[in-house]
């Protein structure tokens, strides 16, 4: 059966939409890909700009001129940005090798046909996609049973299994595993242990890399945990401070040393509020942006392969 | 069961080890809290340890249904997720039957690539840059499109009736190339052969589309539409709490049930009102998602979840 391969050049030059059509639909994809980006070009923009002109004449995608004092301001107080760039990276790299060992740990199982109670237990994890307790409990559980309340593993427990995740690596290890592999491995004396990380693991690799890069995103992007759990500045993401700092256009002003310094001794500081935020915001999504072209394709190859088997 | 585990134990205890973080997660994160929908029932005061609070029975229901918020915020959950279920449907859908079309395969792999970017943005960067468009005193919108044009600004984040506009255009742009990426890779899935035989019939594209894309598209649509049914109840809590920057005046149209749960509990520290919410959307979502895997097991057994 032969499928449509998309090639990197003409397709079947005898079924090809109209010349007009295509125009259509590049000028189109044109358009829309610009509004991918503009939204992003224009924070950039106004970061860069000159905190005066941005009150006397707004946003605008070309700064009238470039300065850089947001930015000067925002390294002024490098300590909590650090700090909190320190917690993000932390709990992501943490977060996603913990994730990855423990999903791939409980779907191994669950993948081979001699479990006795293979079904239960998929189940058991099953179940969890389709019913739970609510936030209540939810929170209750991890500030008053676990005491982690302004604790860093507030930020990284909850998101550590997947179940969606779980069941995509145990269809994977049933799919791509052969049972050869894994019975001359047993003739060989190797126990199951052995066999889990020394045979099948390598060979998952791209769903294992799948699943780190989901999970490396989601961590990445959390601010929902820091909002709930979080109520000290040692332990915030980078992506709750970027929160804060949009709802509160005080808020870096209020928690700037540098800001204070200035004030303390006599100085007159007028912070810039407007171009701050945006720089802040430059500074939280950069690290997204820049891993972006590395990333997509195999974000894309994980997420169709996924959805087609899963 | 017990006692299969004894027996079991000594021949795959090596599983049973391997499976004990993710059960004990399970248990701790899901679990557990599951138990606690139990609050709901009961009226809970901080002074008091809370296994030792009187149980009230329905008392929280009554006074989270004789609220006029609980029809609010139900009324804004569906009719926000049923016109996203939707608008999910259809664009993408156009998106990945355009990309296919493209003579141009390098530029539809980069649009591809650009289109999927939103995705990859959380919801915090995504409120920064719809603030960008609406801020009202500097936003670009107002600043230099309404100005430029000789209009008055809008106070975007206090103008009640823009905003069931904005959330689905902004929840759409984030979701868009997710979705039209898999439909994408439906689309090359399917047989060539097809095609070429309605060429040879004198098929226009409009027909091959119609007749031929669309149908085989069919089944990953149901199925894609009624597993999103089975989660209307639930909703992006990061769109609706983020993007309005948590206007107040906005409430009445941004309100839904998981913003509602957060804002009882950790707002105003009313636990009772807040399982008791909590305890309804997860109730009717559990059934809804029962009742939408059943119809989805009808039409393709191996589709569905279970």
């Amino acid at each position: 059966m032969k499928t449509a391969v998309s090639k990197s050049g003409v397709s079947n030059p005898f079924n090809q939409v109209s010349k007009l059509g295509n125009t259509i639909i590049n000028a189109f994809f044109l358009f829309y890909s610009l509004c991918c980006i503009v939204p992003l070009i224009l924070i950039i923009m106004i970061s860069i700009s000159n905190e005066q002109d941005v009150l006397v004449h707004g946003y605008s995608l070309i700064p009238r001129s470039v300065d850089w004092a947001a930015y000067e301001m925002l390294m002024k107080d490098w300590v909590q940005l650090l700090r909190s760039y320190g917690v993000t990276v932390f709990v992501t790299v943490v977060g996603t090798v913990l994730s990855v060992i423990i999903m791939a740990l409980y779907a191994y199982p669950l993948s081979r046909e001699d479990f006795p109670q293979r079904k239960f237990f998929t189940f058991f994890m099953f179940f969890t996609m389709l019913f739970n307790g609510g936030l209540v409990p939810w929170y209750l559980v991890y500030t008053q049973m676990l005491d982690l309340k302004n604790n860093i593993w507030a930020l990284i427990l909850p998101l550590l299994v997947s179940a969606f995740f779980v069941l995509i690596i145990r269809t994977f290890f049933q799919t791509t595993i052969p049972q050869q592999v894994l019975e001359s491995a047993k003739i060989d004396g190797a126990g199951e242990m052995r066999i889990f990380f020394q045979i099948v693991m390598p060979l998952s690799l791209p769903v294992l890399a799948t699943a780190a890069l989901f999970s490396t995103l989601n961590y990445w992007n959390d601010w929902y945990l820091s909002l709930v759990f979080i109520s000290d500045d040692k332990t915030l993401s980078i992506q709750y401070l970027m929160y804060k700092t949009l709802l509160n256009i005080q808020y870096l002003a209020n928690n700037s040393t540098a800001a204070s310094a200035i004030a303390a001794a006599g100085g007159n500081v007028t912070y810039p509020n407007e171009t701050a935020r945006m720089a802040m915001a430059v500074i939280g999504i950069g690290p997204i942006v820049f891993a972006y072209p590395f990333f997509q394709k195999y974000f894309v190859k994980g997420l169709t392969v996924g959805a087609v088997k899963g | 069961m017990a006692r299969a585990i004894a027996k079991n134990v000594r021949k795959f205890w090596v599983f049973y080890l391997m499976m004990l973080p993710g059960v004990v997660f399970l248990i701790v994160n899901n679990y557990i809290p599951m138990l606690g929908v139990l609050i709901a029932f009961k009226k809970v005061t901080y002074n008091i340890p809370l296994w030792e609070t009187p149980w009230v029975g329905l008392q929280n229901f009554k006074y989270l249904f004789m609220t006029n918020d609980a029809w609010i915020i139900t009324r804004n959950t569906l009719l926000y997720n049923t016109l996203f279920i939707v608008l999910n449907l259809f664009i993408p859908i156009a998106f990945a039957i355009m990309l296919n079309e493209m003579r141009n395969k390098f530029f539809s792999k980069v649009h591809q690539a650009i289109m999927f970017l939103p995705y990859f943005l959380s919801m915090v960067v995504v409120s920064y840059l719809v603030y960008g468009f609406l801020n009202e005193t500097n936003g670009f919108i107002n600043r230099t499109v309404l100005e430029g044009m000789g209009l008055e600004g809008v106070s975007w984040y206090f103008e009640r009736e823009v905003w069931p506009f904005i959330l689905p255009l902004v929840n759409t742009w984030k979701n868009v190339g997710y979705y039209a990426v898999i439909y994408f890779a439906a689309i090359m899935g399917f047989d060539e052969e097809y095609y070429e035989a309605a060429t040879i019939d004198g098929a226009s594209k409009w027909q091959q589309i119609k007749s031929i894309t669309i149908p085989m598209l069919a089944p990953l649509m149901i199925i894609m539409t009624l597993l999103q049914i089975g989660r209307i109840f639930y909703s992006d809590f990061g769109l609706f709490f983020q993007v309005p920057r948590e206007s107040g005046v906005l409430f009445p149209v941004t309100n839904v049930i998981d913003t509602y749960v957060y804002r009882t509990f950790l707002n105003l520290g009313d636990i009772g009102l807040s399982s008791a919410a909590g305890l309804y959307q997860s109730a009717v979502g559990f059934i809804l998602v029962l009742l939408s895997n059943w119809i989805v097991r009808r039409i393709d057994k191996d589709k569905a979840l279970f």
